[in-house]
């Protein structure tokens, strides 16, 4: 799931300091009479990137990209796009277009009039735009469908006309509001792929907000996760699966195991936790500095659980228990372990042969993981 | 079993149909009677059809039922169109609800009514500013914009709620300034709903009797008011004649009306069809 994206660091500007941020949002907020949509987001956006704002239903997203739209005002602070304030130009005005949800096609138009509206209204020739068009609808593989009406094709054409529709007038900025909501789960997967290779080819920067985790796994450059109205953690797909910064993010980014206990040792290079869900205590890794004794969490991935039927060499990161639930999903299989506290943890582990040994039901397993698989949560 | 509660189910039909039909069924036949006497089978004639086409007053009265009926129903869809944007549109302010009720108000309110208080304003306005200087033309088309307003309204009102509002949206991304974006997309997508608008106030005039006698002056008489006056000094057989060439021209459109949307919609289908075989 987790696409490793950790690229070349010459091309990750968000590493480095000095880079000029191509779009810049600063303490923007938006209320809606006592309700707080957007809450005081700061967020530096680097040219080319495919960035995903990723969160639940009603969590700021698209309020969020529809003010990069030009659709809403803030109500304070203000949206820089390559070093122009954004403030009081109309949607129309902006280098800025945007892919709906529903892809909004005029249904009264054909394919070819849909992808040339925009062009139209910059009074571009009528030359340049017949052969605008027709490059357009080549690039997204409709070139058959240009006489057609939106209602007589299917949901992944349409979507690919909203797209050219939206690519046409080379904006400097690209929004896709939930871009793969509609198709189903085949035709998503090989459009995400399409997507990827359309924005490196243009080079458009792309703003693409997303309900779907594995939807912004693959597809962005980073992704920025909202909760009711704020950004809570910006970073690659590796950074925020591997390093979640709040228990929300590691809750909401794939599944985790998650342990709840007092620091009893913390040095520079590990600290020590004891949780009452295993009798062994919990040994990570990393320093983190707190006071002993400050109630903190400790977040391991499914799949960095290791399951034996005896007891591990190890003092720490052991925990013994019943198989309680096993599910096979034949790349890998899932387990639900019951601890002897009570506590359930899941283990997922892959099958690398035919013959990869099973769990039962019901059978006494140890749950282990190595110190460098854990990590200290602190909210 | 099965057969006795079909014919049951055979006799009620024959029934309803009978009484919703045999009154314009009698009125057909009885405009081909050869007789005066509207109610006495003389034999068959088209006599009356030749005296209609020779009645100056019946022709002048249609043509001027027609030339209201035009009028006002394009004022109407203008009106109306506007009033029903405003309606789907306007989020929430204070008072939506009176000023929906009160755009509305007009389909409830009973003719009479709506007649006489057009009749009170039309000659407090000819006392107050000398205009519209006698009743006549003028008064009923427009008394007939502003009861068939309404209807339109609520036409174009439930067509832009279906409206997806992100395309008013798509179209001002890609660079349409406001103006553009009602006439390049929304009025093109309401278009139906103005038409089928047209069609109502349309009709709503060419059938209007109780206002257009309030509001009409000497020398304008539509249609209906010739009829009904006629009738009152008894019944002629040219009326049956008049009333069944109005049947057929209503017949006509409402089939022809049947046939466009059953073909639209069998086009549609087969749209649908293409699409997934491409896919």
């Amino acid at each position: 799931m987790a696409s490793d994206n950790t690229k070349d660091k010459s091309k990750s500007p968000w590493n480095d300091p000095y880079a000029d941020p191509y779009i810049s949002i600063e303490n923007i907020t938006k209320k809606f009479g006592d309700f707080t949509a957007v809450d005081n987001v700061s967020l530096k956006i680097y040219k080319n990137e495919l960035f995903c704002l990723l969160g639940g239903s009603g969590c700021g997203k698209s309020t969020l990209l529809r003010m990069l739209a030009g659709f809403e005002n803030p109500t304070s602070g203000r949206i820089l796009l390559d070093g122009q304030d954004m403030a009081g130009i109309y949607p129309y005005d902006r280098p800025v277009n945007m892919m709906f949800q529903s892809y909004a096609l005029f249904p009264h138009m054909t394919i070819e009039k849909n992808v040339a509206f925009g062009l139209h209204q910059d009074g571009m020739h009528k030359g340049e735009i017949r052969k605008r068009v027709a490059d357009m609808l080549e690039l997204v593989k409709l070139e058959d469908f240009a006489k057609r009406k939106p209602h007589q094709l299917s949901g992944g054409q349409r979507q690919r006309v909203a797209l050219a529709r939206s690519l046409i007038k080379q904006p400097k900025l690209l929004l896709l509001d939930e871009p793969l909501g509609a198709l189903d789960k085949k035709l998503r997967e090989n459009t995400q792929f399409e997507l990827m290779n359309l924005q490196e080819e243009l080079g458009i920067t792309f703003v693409v907000v997303t309900h779907d985790q594995e939807e912004a796994m693959t597809l962005s450059s980073r992704i920025g996760i909202m909760d009711s109205g704020k950004i809570v953690q910006v970073g690659t797909p590796n950074e925020i699966y591997e390093y979640p910064g709040t228990r929300y993010v590691a809750d909401f980014i794939g599944s985790i195991n998650l342990f709840d206990g007092n620091v009893v040792e913390d040095e520079a290079d590990h600290v020590r936790i004891q949780s009452e869900d295993t009798d062994a205590t919990l040994y990570i890794d990393h320093g983190v500095a707190v006071t002993e004794g400050s109630r903190v969490g400790v977040a391991v991935r499914p799949e960095k659980m290791k399951l034996t039927r005896n007891r591990p060499d190890q003092a720490d990161n052991v925990a013994e228990g019943i198989i309680d639930e096993v599910a096979y999903m034949g790349n890998l299989s899932v387990y639900r372990v019951r601890l002897k506290s009570g506590k359930i943890v899941k283990a997922t582990l892959p099958n690398l042969d035919r013959d990869t040994e099973q769990f039962d039901w019901d059978e006494q397993v140890y749950v282990s993981w190595k110190p460098k698989s854990g990590l200290v949560l602190l909210s | 079993m099965f057969n006795k509660r079909f014919n049951f189910i055979l006799t009620m039909m024959a029934f309803g149909y009978a009484f919703l039909y045999i009154p314009i069924v009698s009125l057909i036949v009885f405009s081909f009677n050869k007789s005066k006497l509207v109610t006495v089978w003389g034999g068959f004639s088209t006599k009356w059809y030749g005296e209609l086409f020779r009645n100056e007053q019946i022709i002048e009265a249609a043509l001027l039922s027609l030339r209201i009926a035009v009028v006002s129903a394009c004022f109407a869809v203008a009106f109306g169109m506007l009033a029903g944007f405003v309606l789907a549109r306007m989020k929430r302010f204070r008072g939506r609800m009176l000023f929906s009720g009160m755009t509305t108000a007009p389909l409830v309110m009973p003719e009479v009514i709506t007649g006489l208080s057009l009749l009170l304003f039309f000659i407090a306005l000819q006392d107050l500013v000398g205009w519209p200087g006698g009743r006549g033309i003028t008064t009923i088309t427009i008394a007939h914009i502003t009861f068939s307003m309404a209807y339109v309204a609520v036409v174009v009102q439930s067509r832009l709620s279906d409206m997806d509002p992100s395309l008013e949206e798509a179209a001002m991304d890609l660079g349409a300034r406001p103006v553009t974006v009602f006439f390049a997309v929304t009025l093109p997508i309401v278009a139906p709903a103005l038409v089928s608008g047209w069609l109502l106030a349309f009709t709503l005039s060419i059938d209007d009797l109780v206002i257009a006698s309030f509001v009409s002056g000497p020398g304008s008489s539509t249609l209906p008011m010739v009829i009904f006056s006629k009738v009152k000094l008894g019944v002629s057989p040219d009326v049956n004649a008049l009333a069944t060439i109005i049947i057929a021209i209503v017949a006509t459109g409402v089939v022809l009306a049947m046939v466009a949307m059953k073909k639209q919609e069998s086009r549609h289908k087969r749209d649908i069809q293409i699409a997934a075989v491409a896919n």
